[in-house]
């Protein structure tokens, strides 16, 4: 019990620490070069949580979220040029990117969710590459020049500083939804999806309804931090509001840090962003070597640490802790203390120790 | 007298082979029914149609006097039927007491939204949970993850699980399949237990005579997918036609493990 709940203090504490240092981060670096990074970087932890939500609860890997990031860009792209909105009123039009989101989720999974493991993946692909194509040839969209933002006439030296914060508040309530939908039923309920949805349906768990809603969920996040991003670098192209590069980045970020956790993709997100950035503007690493790079990372995560850091990073601590008595208690079965009731057995069953796992 | 749970000809072709040919099978409110029959004759394939996990090419499943033929499995769930699996189905990166609480939202869905994401209302689905766990003796391990419990005790969770909603007709694919005969006597001790108590209603697919026997009152054989004798046990025990399937069709049996997930312990014979 205490180190429980000593646990939950170091925890509790820690993530006071990051919020802290979050909200300082602007404070401390006002240069607009180091701004720069932390903007995107909340972006990117926004987007990988998001992704986190679907993909890391039900086992069913997205690489279709370009879908709602893009849709999100160009919805408030469209909607401040066709209502002629101007400035920080622009900033208003985010609850409707992220309906936009929500919305294309629901026709995307009907179809993609039909199917599972690589089947689904390759659906998510596809509709993606649907997506762009859409972006380039529809009249509304600005081909393949895109759209522009409109113009904010705030100073260039603290311009980075107010979106430093609204992405801020985006990645917080990304996790905070990610964290209420881990420790709910309806949570519960895609771990069951994940771990075999035909025996959870056979539970009574409508998975088509619940693995929607949490797409829906992915979706309407997703779209809503792709809106700010457009805002943010002032225009959306259909190659860049509808990148591959997006979602590989997105899963790269979530196997590093650990898969269907909550800190997890938070903490991938926060390595590789930065790390990134900083390969881009650095001339060792141009033309494709930085995604050479993080292509060969990808590697060597799936390869020696498929689980990522928290969970491995978590499993070596309990192991440093209790160094010389097991970890865990093994499974075997009831003691002749408990018999239940009108039961005629004083003793629970042997089980033999050989048992199938 | 009316059945709680009936098929009517059932049929089923998988391309070219006909798994289910005319299957009807009838089980009363509050008896434990047996279904036996070779590897093969169709007795898993009818659990998948009477559970919404396959549709029938013909045929009626009958629910009380509801047809429930062509209900997703949740829906099926929802209505009163749940069942065990052969290959043994847990939910292994869950620990044993988030499978327990799985089941339990089928029966009360939260009006809310809120209800959702909160988990205060479990409380009263854990203490039903931990008492099911203490009926069928693995309450120890209620921590800990359901991927560690061994072959024994992931059967015992598995119709853990499938109680807490408190279906009124409970079927099982094999519950005696592959484990020790200590827990054989365990899970036949639970089932009549939970017959004469509260009265639930057993269909058992089984391939041990013995447990067959000593536990169910009547008996229906099914060969080649249609259901060729039904009874009471110690009619259908002596019946030619059974010693025929059984004992005639020995050999190909053990040649052909097709239908069986451990080593088969065939016994009492």
């Amino acid at each position: 019990m205490t180190t429980k709940n000593g646990g939950s203090a170091a925890k509790g504490g820690a993530l006071l620490l990051v919020v802290v240092i979050a909200v300082l981060f602007p404070q401390v670096f006002p240069n607009p070069a180091v701004t720069n990074y932390g903007v995107l970087t909340l972006i990117f932890v926004t987007c990988a949580t998001a992704w986190n939500i679907f993909s890391g609860n039900t086992g069913y890997i997205s690489l279709g979220q370009a879908v709602f990031y893009g849709s999100g860009a160009y919805a408030m792209g469209i909607a401040a040029r066709d209502w002629h909105l101007e400035g920080t009123a622009v900033f208003a039009l985010l609850p409707l990117s992220a309906a936009v989101g929500a919305l294309t989720a629901v026709p995307f999974g009907l179809i993609a969710l039909r199917v599972r493991r690589h089947t689904f993946i390759v659906i998510t692909i596809a509709v993606f590459f649907i997506f762009q194509l859409m972006a380039f040839n529809f009249w509304f969209t600005g081909g393949s020049s895109g759209l522009d933002s409109p113009f904010l006439s705030w100073p260039a030296a603290s311009y980075n500083t107010p979106f430093y914060y609204i992405a801020l508040a985006c990645a917080a309530g990304s996790v905070l939804i990610a964290w209420l939908v881990r420790r709910s039923r309806f949570g519960l309920q895609l771990r069951a999806i994940r771990d075999d949805e035909d025996r959870a349906r056979g539970l009574g768990v409508r998975a088509m309804r619940v693995k929607l809603s949490a797409f829906a969920i992915s979706g309407a996040v997703t779209a809503m931090i792709g809106a700010v991003w457009f805002y943010y670098i002032n225009q959306v192209e259909p190659q860049t509001g509808f990148d591959p590069l997006f979602d590989l980045t997105l899963v790269l970020m979530a196997f590093l840090g650990g898969y269907g956790s909550v800190s997890g993709p938070v903490l991938g997100a926060l390595i590789i962003e930065p790390l990134s950035l900083w390969m881009n503007t650095q001339p060792a690493f141009s033309g494709s070597l930085s995604e050479v790079f993080l292509g060969a990372i990808f590697l060597l995560v799936v390869l020696f640490m498929p689980r990522g850091i928290i969970p491995t990073g978590g499993e070596l601590i309990t192991k440093i802790r209790t160094r010389g008595r097991p970890a865990v208690v093994p499974a075997t079965t009831t003691g002749p203390a408990s018999a239940p009731p009108s039961a005629p057995f004083s003793s629970g069953p042997p089980v033999s120790s050989g048992g199938a796992r | 007298m009316t059945a709680l749970l009936r098929t009517e000809g059932i049929t089923k072709d998988y391309g070219g082979v006909r798994a289910l040919n005319g299957a009807t099978v009838a089980v009363e409110e509050g008896t434990v029914a047996g279904l036996i029959g070779p590897n093969g004759s169709g007795k898993t394939t009818l659990f998948n149609v009477i559970t919404g996990y396959e549709r029938p090419d013909a045929g009626e499943v009958w629910f009380g006097d509801r047809a429930i033929t062509r209900l997703a499995p949740d829906k099926v769930f929802a209505a009163g039927i749940g069942r065990t699996f052969q290959l043994t189905r847990i939910f292994p990166r869950l620990t044993v007491t988030e499978n327990m609480l799985i089941a339990a939202q089928a029966r009360d869905r939260p009006g809310n939204l809120l209800a959702w994401f909160g988990r205060d209302a479990w409380s009263q689905h854990r203490r039903r949970a931990l008492e099911l766990l203490e009926f069928l003796g693995i309450e120890r391990h209620a921590g800990l993850l359901a991927g560690s419990l061994s072959y024994g005790q992931r059967k015992l969770l598995e119709l853990a699980y499938v109680l807490v909603a408190d279906p009124a007709v409970i079927l099982l694919d094999e519950p005696a399949g592959g484990v020790n005969p200590t827990l054989v006597n365990l899970i036949a001790d639970r089932i009549r237990l939970l017959n004469a108590q509260q009265g639930k209603t057993f269909l058992i697919v089984e391939h041990n005579m013995e447990f067959v026997m000593g536990l169910c009152s009547t008996v229906t054989v099914l060969e080649s997918g249609a259901a060729v004798v039904s009874g009471p046990a110690d009619v259908v025990r002596t019946d030619k036609r059974v010693l025929d399937a059984y004992l005639g069709a020995d050999p190909d049996e053990e040649a052909a493990p097709d239908e069986g997930n451990a080593p088969g312990r065939e016994e009492g014979r």
